[in-house]
């Protein structure tokens, strides 16, 4: 293939992944945009393997990959989807990471001039330690996200802080920089000792960057991750001056951080605060005024016979269902109820879940129609108007204080379930929720609690309704 | 400008950056349903870095560049594949109500 053809087909590649992401705009449009996706991939490889030497070895790699992804993308439970993209993310980090060091090694496999140009090393640096902070940081987040806190605190999913963390993450980082520069004018042959120091730091880097963060912020660490992995895949592109790595890098980086964006404005937080952590490290804590206050609390059948009588109601799920994985009796009530006549909706907040969308996708595959799930600026009207509103396993995203100047969730959108003329809780106990502060929802009078497990509470209710 | 080519770091950036303003309209566009999905494809798309490391396996010779290009391909190689197939299974699952009958 000439280099004309070459470009032209990675070109074409590169609209495909366009493409790809147009298709997300609508569900009914979405399975098309992934096959554009594939096609675009398929392209790609095909492409590059026109252009290389040794298909043997690299036929070989990419079917063990291949394999071991298929197998993991047959096998993955919804519920584990942001542990399963933390692992992806890693893997373009470190791939990213070894692509560079055999540029380092051997510039002209790759057509680079050797010795390296000036602008190739500023490039390849970027890619380096941005592929590299990916890489350790997305490692941790995993283990914060697959609960192995008890393997390694590193893990934990409270926020890790020490004193100084700021300190040292900074003066590690200007480290870094000296060492990137270092490389940068380093005589050739004399470039291996500042790229290696520098690739080290950045690893480690990227491991204190995120043990900070805790559980409630996983949804913005995990977009913040994704937008890294595209950064790395550009900085490859720039270095191998390659357009369509710098094109597909841009599109995941630009998107990690629209969704980043997204998911701190559902929190209110800004960007900042959540990079430098220590948020929710209450976690878990109950507030000493909880004692003091009553709750209402009724049983399953109680909440059959409410919701049975109702005429609309609105379901509000919550990381907590998806713990239970209640999401299939829960559709099963709803079933239930709408034979009955009732008009079952459900709402669900941007941060329900520990990544964006993640509730969507557990509703999704209980079958619940999407078009019966609604997002929190669609649905928020409608509360007033509403018999009940039902909350499964969520808390902050329905504290009312949100509305309150001077409490620390002042400002946090949330969904407007106390507005409803009746409201049903589900919770386990009255723990409070990331924010650790208390809920007044849950001293209404209109309120009524049901104590217990997600699961065996709808199941219970589902054999309640007649 | 007559006889001196522009750098390539110059074309590079100019790829870049409209790359950038065209994944802001498109991602934005995304309805939030759809976020997790759109955070796998992306991580299939950000697998493409598998065109570096076929690169890095391919110039003849089985020395250390070649061996580390074979690593990075077999890894990027779980999110090109798993990338893609989790994805589509995800977007199977979201159906409208009217169409549950017809499967």
């Amino acid at each position: 293939m000439s280099p004309n053809q070459v470009a032209l087909s990675y070109l074409a590649a590169s609209v495909l992944f366009i493409l790809a992401l147009k298709g997300l705009s609508n569900p009914l449009t979405a399975r098309r945009g992934n096959r554009f996706g594939i096609a675009g991939m398929t392209l790609a490889v095909l492409t590059t393997l026109a252009i290389t030497q040794r298909i043997d070895l690299t036929i070989g790699a990419l079917a063990l990959g291949g394999i071991v992804g298929w197998i993991v993308a047959k096998r993955v439970q919804m519920t584990q989807m942001p542990e399963l993209v933390a692992a992806m993310h890693s893997l373009v980090g470190l791939a990213a990471v070894l692509i560079a060091i055999a540029v380092v090694n051997n510039p002209s496999a790759f057509s680079v001039p050797d010795p390296i140009p000036a602008g190739n090393r500023v490039e390849l640096f970027i890619g380096t330690f941005v592929g590299a902070m990916t890489f350790s940081g997305s490692v941790i987040a995993f283990g914060k996200l697959a609960g192995l806190g008890k393997v390694s605190r590193l893990f934990s999913s409270a926020p890790v802080v020490f004193k100084g963390q700021h300190i040292v993450n900074l003066v590690l980082a200007i480290t870094m920089f000296g060492f990137g520069i270092a490389f940068f004018f380093a005589a050739p042959g004399t470039h291996w000792p500042p790229f290696i120091v520098m690739t080290t730091i950045a690893f480690v880097l990227g491991v204190l960057i995120i043990i900070p963060i805790g559980g409630a912020d996983m949804p913005v660490v995990i977009s913040m991750l994704n937008s890294y992995s595209g950064w790395a895949a550009s900085g490859i592109g720039f270095s191998l001056n390659n357009p369509l790595l710098i094109v597909a890098g841009s599109l995941v980086g630009s998107s990690g951080a629209i969704l980043s964006y997204i998911m701190c404005k559902a929190m209110n937080r800004s960007f900042f605060s959540v990079i430098l952590g220590g948020f929710g490290s209450a976690e878990g804590a109950t507030s000493a005024e909880t004692q003091q206050k009553t709750v209402k609390s009724g049983s399953p059948d109680d909440v059959a016979f409410l919701l049975g009588n109702a005429e609309s109601v609105i379901i509000i799920p919550g990381y907590g269902l998806a713990v239970a994985r209640a999401q299939h009796a829960v559709k099963e009530m709803a079933h239930k109820l709408a034979a009955k006549g009732v008009n079952v909706r459900y709402a669900i907040h941007p941060v329900a879940g520990r990544m964006p969308g993640h509730m969507n996708v557990l509703l999704a595959e209980a079958e619940v129609p999407y078009d019966q799930v609604q997002e929190m600026e669609d649905i928020n009207g409608d509360f007033g108007s509403t018999d009940i509103a039902f909350v499964l396993g969520a808390n902050d995203v329905v504290n009312p204080l949100a509305e309150e100047k001077g409490s620390p969730i002042y400002g946090m959108p949330i969904l407007e379930a106390h507005k409803a003329r009746t409201v049903i809780v589900n919770k386990r106990s009255m723990a409070s929720g990331y924010a650790g502060i208390d809920n007044p929802l849950f001293y209404m009078d209109r309120t009524m609690m049901v104590f217990g497990d997600a699961k065996k509470v709808v199941e219970d209710i589902v054999k309640a309704i007649e | 400008m007559h006889g001196v080519a522009v750098d390539p770091i110059v074309t590079n950036l100019m790829v870049f950056v409209l790359a950038i303003f065209v994944g802001y309209h498109v991602v934005w566009n995304v309805t939030p349903a759809l976020h997790t999905p759109l955070m796998s494809v992306t991580n299939a798309i950000s697998s493409v870095i598998v065109v570096g490391a076929i690169l890095a396996a391919g110039p003849g010779p089985l020395d250390r560049g070649a061996i580390l290009g074979a690593i990075a391909v077999a890894l990027v190689a779980i999110n090109t594949f798993g990338g893609f197939l989790v994805t589509e299974r995800m977007l199977e699952m979201f159906k409208k109500k009217d169409q549950k009958g017809q499967r």
